[in-house]
């Protein structure tokens, strides 16, 4: 780990102003990624700004969203009375990331930064495209077992690790926004335009300018709180990042769906919300044969490795049990 | 009070001699000692996996703060038992044991190149970020399928005419294409890594520079001085190691590795104490792992399910520097009744570095492939699989035409069956399914030989009445020192809170390492011996002192007492004995071994496992939700910690089913699954209640304690169990582990 300089400012302005003086600085919260990243030698901050100390833990309800501090920490939201009251949804996400003891460290902001767990980015000693931009992708024609499906349309990837969060994908089934402290003051971001797709700067996981700061983010209430379900599909029963995760939720009545959200994790670099999936379950009944379809529909588009062709099947059918769980049919 | 002996072991169970140290931090491990000027060493480690090292740039990392020297092969001081390196150099040849910082070949990836010693481990592995090294690269092959064509005969076997490696048949080796019922199939065993909780750590002292002690963390303290004192030519009784408390160890701890010798190296050559620690991912290419193996089945049984034949081939993979040979095929020979077996054991060496012995070596990979064959047979038959086994039960031993020295398998197997209700298993796969989850019940046997070295140990009682017993065994897990406890408690009636059991240093009485589930076998009869002898001269000297205790007499030993008979009340303490004769202590030490009777017997220890499996249809989950394991394994000692070697040996046969996975990018000869991030071991979650029973008989003809060894039958067939139970939920064979759900979809 190379030597670095600690700093540790009391207000958010003090915070933005120390990252803008040190433009090698990175925020640390609970440290439970970066601190990894440092041992490895993926990240060497020159001067770390301890965050801790800021008074960004609240969680609250205002209006007609659940605001949620930056450094909450993952425990603390997922057992909190107006996350399981209000987004059910979430606190079943969170508790399905990392182990106890991480999410007790862990906070929502940080959450939403965790870089890829990718093999090939950990190990300095492979080429690496989000590392060491250029250098290439080892997972493409490698070890592609946990690696990306879906990706941008538009562009070849230069990426196909998938972003790791358990949290990110249920806020992309929910209608969230992220809070920013920057230089220039405070902005908002739609979650869905929080994070990137696999471009060309595949070093870049987000929209996030350098220096700014994520104060909190906004959860809309809804109304999912009766149907939903996070399913994550994993190599062991806790403590594994997802193959495949699903998070559903429905908002059905008189026996029909009403509005439907399926955002997908594991399968691309940023959650993976399933748009034409939602339209074509509005206004049906609920059943297996239509999740299948909906299910199969859109993983046309998906394209596989040579290891992990099976999460073409496996994530249609992380979708029906899901929705099915979601829908409360057995 | 009850008495407290071998032979009546159902009694309350000690809980761990050193539980309380260990749990309140009290337990020094190897990395733990505080030596006065202590320094650091790191290792920084190549990323290629063939070549040689053209040229190193130091300049950063000397000049980072706190180095105080790097060493490399070019500067490295040499290790006097070792010869000098050829000029110009030249490539280790086949069965030369890996010497580090020795030559410039780079024979694996993730081999030590370089050493950074610096005041303080962060210093250190800062500077170790530093070092620029480039290679000559060479083409590597690491790729085991694409290489199999270079499979051979070790030549370790070649050389040994009486190998145990040899191909072996008995019968007719063509006898299989005749059989009424045939399978044939392949099993793969991928790489499978030691990732003990405490990662292998060393701190190593010179004293006056021909004076070596070494904290350590190994699996055997006098083989350990052994091979140091070898390496750097010292007499034996220079080195001392000491190694009282493992943090677990599974067979990694058997050899002194490498970093040791660095270290050892490192403290020398800048003349301070050095701690060297490994990191995680170094463990994947320091402390060897399970051999990738594949292995080819053929089983042949007539309709009535009476095995006719048994081929069994494996192939595991080796360094291309050294061979390691395992009993993967081997208990294919024993453990059916079967007229006509074949068995063949090749190797295939790769730029890698040398496998190593893991819990159940050689058979917990035979076990798996075996015992799947099994359950496929049974299947082709329409034959329950218990059924199938008990048809060709075993009731003497087939490989060597010998009587057993005692075999309980058929009671393991009744008592399994019917704790877990065997009965309820249905013979059609996908037919049982609950809360949405496919439920499937599969079994395995397991066999493991017994092994019983020469041990010594010494029992001195003291003025107090307090005694200790020493052996230079070791603790990697299974709780040693309680089990000895137990047995001299039970020979010298002595509450066990008054003995104290002495073990992990080299000083103390010879004894061997602790592997091949030798341990209690051998120190427990050292140990039950040595204080036979003790209690015999306590007795004799008490017999001086009154008539009831004369030799010939009924005297007894209890509560720390000598006694005239079982009934007599008033007794004489073992203190007011030593007192009335002047002494300050009394000692007994003694050696115990195998005798004729291993010519007479053959010895083995058996068991049986019984899993219960739910797989989510959809996603290919499986979950093991009920374990049943059962062992013959002669007298149990100690229930309480047997127990938790079970536990652990099923636990880790979970892993190796469902999980442990060490996969390798072929194009780098690289591992990717280096952290624990990447290479899964089972967590609390995934482990149900498991339901341990022992038969719990003697076994008279093995040793004086009646006792065999229980560490690796304890996972020996796990896997394969794990693997029919998931055939029997979901009707798919999975012939490759681990058993992951991108296998089931």
């Amino acid at each position: 780990m190379r030597p670095f300089q600690y700093l540790r400012p009391k207000t958010v302005g003090e915070a933005v102003t120390m990252a803008a003086d040190h433009p090698d600085a990175q925020y640390i919260a609970g440290g439970t990624n970066l601190i990894d990243l440092m041992k490895r030698g993926i990240t060497s901050p020159s001067t770390l700004i301890d965050i801790n100390h800021l008074p960004l833990k609240k969680i609250e309800h205002r209006y007609d969203r659940t605001r949620i501090g930056a450094l909450a920490l993952n425990s603390d939201v997922a057992q909190h009375k107006l996350v399981t009251r209000r987004q059910p949804l979430l606190a079943e996400a969170l508790l399905a990331g990392a182990s106890g003891q991480i999410r007790n460290m862990a906070t929502v902001g940080g959450n939403l930064l965790q870089r890829t767990r990718c093999s090939y980015f950990y190990d300095v000693a492979m080429p690496c495209n989000k590392r060491n931009p250029g250098s290439g992708c080892s997972a493409e024609g490698g070890i592609n077992r946990t690696h990306a499906i879906f990706f941008n349309a538009n562009e070849k990837p230069s990426c196909i690790a998938v972003h790791a969060s358990d949290m990110c994908v249920a806020l992309t089934a929910l209608d969230t926004d992220v809070v920013i402290a920057g230089p220039n003051g405070e902005r908002t971001l739609p979650f869905k335009d929080f994070h990137r797709l696999s471009t060309q700067q595949p070093e870049l996981d987000t929209y996030l300018a350098p220096g700014e700061l994520v104060t909190a983010i906004e959860v809309q209430d809804n109304a999912f709180t009766e149907h939903h379900h996070y399913l994550k599909v994993r190599d062991r029963a806790s403590y594994a990042f997802a193959l495949v995760a699903v998070a559903a939720a429905l908002q059905m009545d008189g026996g029909k769906i009403w509005e439907a959200r399926v955002a997908l994790g594991g399968v691309a670099h940023k959650p993976w919300r399933y748009w034409a999936v939602e339209l074509m379950l509005r206004g049906n009944a609920p059943s297996e044969k239509l999740f299948r379809e909906v299910a199969e529909h859109e993983m046309r588009s998906a394209k596989a490795g040579e290891y992990n062709a099976y999460k073409i099947n496996l994530t249609a059918n992380a979708m029906v049990a899901a929705l099915k769980t979601a829908a409360g049919i057995s | 009070m009850k008495k407290q002996t071998p032979d009546n072991p159902a009694d309350n169970s000690l809980s761990r001699v050193d539980g309380h140290v260990k749990v309140t931090g009290a337990a020094t491990y190897s990395a733990e000692y505080a030596v006065p000027g202590l320094v650091h060493a790191v290792l920084v480690t190549s990323t290629i996996a063939r070549g040689s090292i053209k040229a190193f740039d130091l300049q950063e990392a000397e000049t980072a703060p706190g180095v105080l020297a790097i060493i490399t092969h070019l500067n490295a001081q040499p290790v006097p038992g070792w010869p000098a390196p050829k000029q110009p150099a030249e490539r280790a040849p086949a069965g030369t044991a890996f010497r580090v910082f020795y030559d410039p070949f780079i024979y694996f990836d993730g081999q030590p190149v370089a050493m950074i010693v610096a005041d303080t481990r962060e210093r250190a592995l800062h500077a170790a970020s530093l070092v620029r090294v480039t290679y000559q690269q060479e083409p590597h092959q690491t790729h085991f399928e694409k290489n199999i064509g270079k499979a051979a005969i070790p030549l370790n076997v070649q050389r040994s005419k009486n190998s145990p490696f040899q191909d072996y048949t008995r019968g007719n080796a063509g006898a299989w294409a005749q059989a009424e019922i045939r399978i044939e199939a392949e099993y793969t065993i991928p790489t499978q890594h030691h990732q003990p909780l405490e990662p292998h750590a060393i701190v190593a002292v010179w004293e006056a520079g021909d004076k070596l002690t070494v904290y350590d963390k190994n699996q055997g303290v006098k083989s350990a001085q052994g091979q140091l004192a070898q390496a750097f030519k010292l007499p034996r009784e220079h080195v001392q190691v000491v190694s009282p408390y493992i943090g677990g160890a599974f067979g990694s701890g058997i050899r002194v590795w490498p970093h040791t010798v660095a270290a050892v190296m490192a403290a020398k050559q800048v003349r301070r104490p050095v701690k060297l620690v490994l990191g995680r991912e170094q463990m994947f290419t320091s402390v060897g792992y399970r051999p990738y193996t594949v292995q080819k089945i053929s089983l042949g049984a007539g309709k009535n399910g009476q095995l006719q034949a048994i081929v069994h081939e494996g192939v595991g993979q080796t360094s291309m520097y050294e061979e390691h040979l395992e009993r993967t095929v081997q208990g294919t020979r024993t453990i059916y009744a079967c007229p006509n077996v074949t068995t063949r054991y090749r190797l295939l060496p790769l730029d890698v570095n040398t496998p190593t012995w893991m819990r159940g070596p050689g058979d917990a990979t035979g076990m798996f492939a075996l015992e799947s064959a099994m359950d496929e047979l049974a299947f082709a038959l329409q034959m329950d699989p218990l059924e199938f086994r008990l048809k060709n039960y075993a009731e003497s031993d087939p490989e060597r035409n010998l009587p057993w020295s005692a075999k309980a398998l058929r009671e393991c197997y009744a008592l399994g069956a019917e704790k877990f209700r065997w009965e309820n298993r249905q013979m059609q796969p996908r037919a049982v399914s609950r809360n949405g989850m496919l439920v499937g019940y599969g079994m395995a046997s397991s066999l493991y030989g017994f092994h019983r070295h020469p041990s010594k140990a010494r029992a001195v009682l003291r003025a107090d009445g307090s005694v200790t017993v020493q052996s230079a065994t070791m603790d990697i897990g299974p709780g040693t020192g309680t089990a000895m406890t137990r047995i001299a408690a039970g020979v010298l009636g002595m509450n066990a809170k008054k003995i104290r059991f002495e073990l992990g240093h080299s000083a103390l009485p010879d004894a061997p390492g602790q592997n091949g589930s030798s341990t209690i076998p051998s120190v427990g009869s050292a140990v039950y011996v040595a204080c036979e002898s003790l209690k015999g001269k306590l007795l004799a000297l008490a017999g001086e002192m009154d008539e009831r205790f004369k030799a010939g007499r009924q005297a007894v030993v209890r509560d720390g007492q000598v006694f005239g008979s079982d009934e007599d009340k008033d007794g004489l303490s073992f203190a007011d004995i030593l007192k009335h004769h002047h002494l300050n202590e009394l000692e007994a030490a003694e050696e115990s071994k195998s005798g004729a009777e291993r010519d007479q017997y053959s010895m083995y220890s058996f068991g049986c496992h019984f899993v219960e499996v739910q797989v989510h249809p959809l996603t290919g989950e499986v979950r093991v939700t009920r374990v049943v394991t059962c062992a013959d394994v002669g007298a149990i000692i100690n229930h309480k910690t047997a127990r938790s070697q079970s536990i652990g040996g099923v636990v880790g046969g979970i892993g190796m089913a469902l999980m442990e996975h060490s996969e390798m990018d072929h194009r780098f000869g690289r591992y990717v699954t280096s952290d624990f991030a990447g290479y899964h071991i089972p967590v609390h979650a995934d482990i149900p209640a498991i339901e341990v029973y022992y038969i719990d008989k003697p076994d008279v003809h093995v040793n004086p304690i009646g006792s065999k060894g229980l560490g690796e039958i304890a996972i020996v067939g796990v896997a394969g169990a794990v693997a029919n139970a998931v055939f029997n939920a979901t009707g798919r064979r999975i012939r490759t582990l681990p058993i992951t759900p991108d296998k089931l979809i």
